[in-house]
């Protein structure tokens, strides 16, 4: 069973190296409406998560929506454990994958099968299982012989695909996305859309932090609403599109 | 969360397989490769050698086996330290990006910097057959001395990178006082060319020195003082404590730094 459980979470991040404080603040304050606070010593911290309650279990469809800098990817990296609350609780139970960032990692000097080895092994997998699957990888990628080829001499659609081929390892119980992946050409596009459409079936907890209507009321059963950081609603997938979106 | 400090061994391979990437990388277009770092070492040792053996008027049988083994080994100290604790920063969008133990990051430049070591180390056996010195049965003893310098390593890569992670001057601080700690540690020069009461004083004081005599001694035939191991096995067993509680204190707030 896959759960994550968020208790009365702040995310405060300090801000070092700000000299016009008061006129700053006062523009920040201004354009995007946070609490900036004074810290002791002349430094300030953001605000970006505040007061965060939430649970999410298995069977969980989660849509995050928001205007920029609401606090959604804010909110995902917390969900992904890379980020620990700075103030309240924090538990997840379960293996969690994150599609956000698929470059994270990759040295683009480094060969197409080289950085296999590279990403997989960020995604948490050992030099065995790669092998195992490495030849499904590179059928998935369709990138043949260009394979042994540096990664920097890729065309972006062929380096997309291929960072995406690696992720068909993944197996997880939950799993987050910053936006859909736009993937490579239209026959590419359908063959990764049609499996991670499965893949997302099979994991107990889904997390999409999303600007599509279209995306979010595909695959969501839930939808939270961010915005200055706070959770303003947290519903059903209609019920808050038809809030956001109107 | 995992990013603990006892997380290690879930992610040494990880360590191993990114450290390995970082030396293909910066040598993968040259034809041999890495041998350029044991080439300009080589080169520098040459001239150095050259240059202060006649300053001192010390024979070359003695010094350049000294000098060679010295600087090959303050090289690993210094670039583990100062690429040690720009790690974080430098790691920084792994960090945000991937529930990775923070140790990971230190360990994979220990391990890029023992690779580099590994390539430097080939002009030791050159030295010595150029010399006319030969190799003793206590070079065993330098496995133990590398384990212990390493574990040194370690732990004060992860306190510096926590401190320069937050105070972004330190690494400059860190940087010079590594110069002149170069010039204060018997490296370049012979400690036995010093009187004995100055001797005492300083050298004694200086970590570095012991750490260096774990391995530079064992290679040179000689048998490291029971005053070397005690010191080093009590800077670490105190370093180690003294990072363990800073790290579990900062550990949830380092990424917010970055």
């Amino acid at each position: 069973m896959a759960k994550i459980s968020i208790v009365k979470a702040n995310v405060e991040i300090p801000i070092f190296n700000i000299k016009n404080r008061s006129l700053k603040s006062n523009f920040m304050n201004y354009t995007l409406g946070k609490k900036i606070k004074d810290f002791k010593g002349g430094n300030f911290s953001v605000m970006v998560l505040n007061n965060i309650n939430l649970v999410l279990s298995d069977g969980d469809r989660v849509g995050i929506v928001g205007d920029n800098g609401a606090g959604k990817s804010t909110l995902l990296r917390l969900i992904s454990g890379a980020y620990y609350p700075t103030s309240g609780l924090l538990d997840i139970k379960g293996s969690i994958t994150s599609l956000i960032n698929l470059s994270c990692g990759v040295d683009y000097e480094a060969t197409g099968r080289e950085n296999i080895f590279i990403r997989s092994a960020l995604l948490g997998f050992k030099k065995k299982e790669v092998e195992f699957y490495l030849d499904k990888i590179i059928e998935f990628s369709e990138l043949g012989k260009f394979i042994d080829m540096p990664f920097r001499t890729y065309s972006s659609g062929m380096q997309l695909r291929l960072l995406f081929s690696i992720c068909i390892m993944v197996q997880p119980e939950i799993l987050l996305m910053d936006e859909w992946l736009a993937i490579g050409d239209e026959s590419f596009k359908i063959k990764a859309e049609s499996y991670l459409r499965n893949l997302i079936n099979e994991t107990k907890i889904f997390v999409i932090a999303s600007h599509s209507q279209e995306i979010i009321k595909n695959l969501c059963n839930r939808v939270i609403w961010i915005e200055n950081g706070q959770i303003i609603m947290d519903e059903s997938s209609e019920k808050v599109c038809d809030a956001y979106f109107k | 969360m995992t990013k603990n400090f006892l997380d290690i061994f879930k992610n040494i391979y990880i360590a191993y397989i990114l450290g390995c990437q970082d030396i293909q990388s910066r040598y993968r277009r040259s034809t041999i490769g890495p041998f350029w770092l044991t080439i300009s070492m080589g080169v520098t040792v040459s001239i150095i050698a050259f240059v202060f053996g006649h300053l001192f008027n010390t024979p070359l049988e003695e010094y350049l086996p000294f000098l060679a083994s010295g600087l090959i080994l303050w090289i690993f100290f210094t670039s583990s330290i100062l690429e040690g604790s720009l790690c974080f920063i430098e790691s920084e969008s792994m960090i945000k990006e991937l529930d990775i133990s923070f140790i990971t990051y230190v360990l994979r430049v220990l391990w890029r910097n023992l690779l580099i070591l590994a390539h430097n180390i080939v002009i030791i056996p050159f030295v010595f057959l150029f010399t006319g010195k030969d190799f003793t049965l206590f070079i065993l003893l330098v496995v133990p001395g590398l384990f212990f310098v390493t574990f040194f390593l370690g732990w004060v890569s992860i306190l510096l990178a926590i401190i320069c992670s937050r105070y972004r001057d330190v690494h400059q601080i860190i940087s010079s006082l590594l110069n002149v700690i170069f010039y204060l540690t018997p490296i370049l020069w012979i400690p036995s060319q010093l009187s004995i009461h100055a001797e005492l004083t300083f050298i004694n004081l200086n970590p570095f020195y012991h750490m260096l005599e774990l391995i530079r001694s064992p290679l040179l035939g000689k048998l490291p003082t029971a005053a070397n191991y005690i010191i080093v096995f009590f800077i670490n067993i105190l370093g180690f404590l003294l990072t363990y509680k800073i790290f579990i204190r900062f550990r949830n707030k380092i990424i917010y730094w970055l």
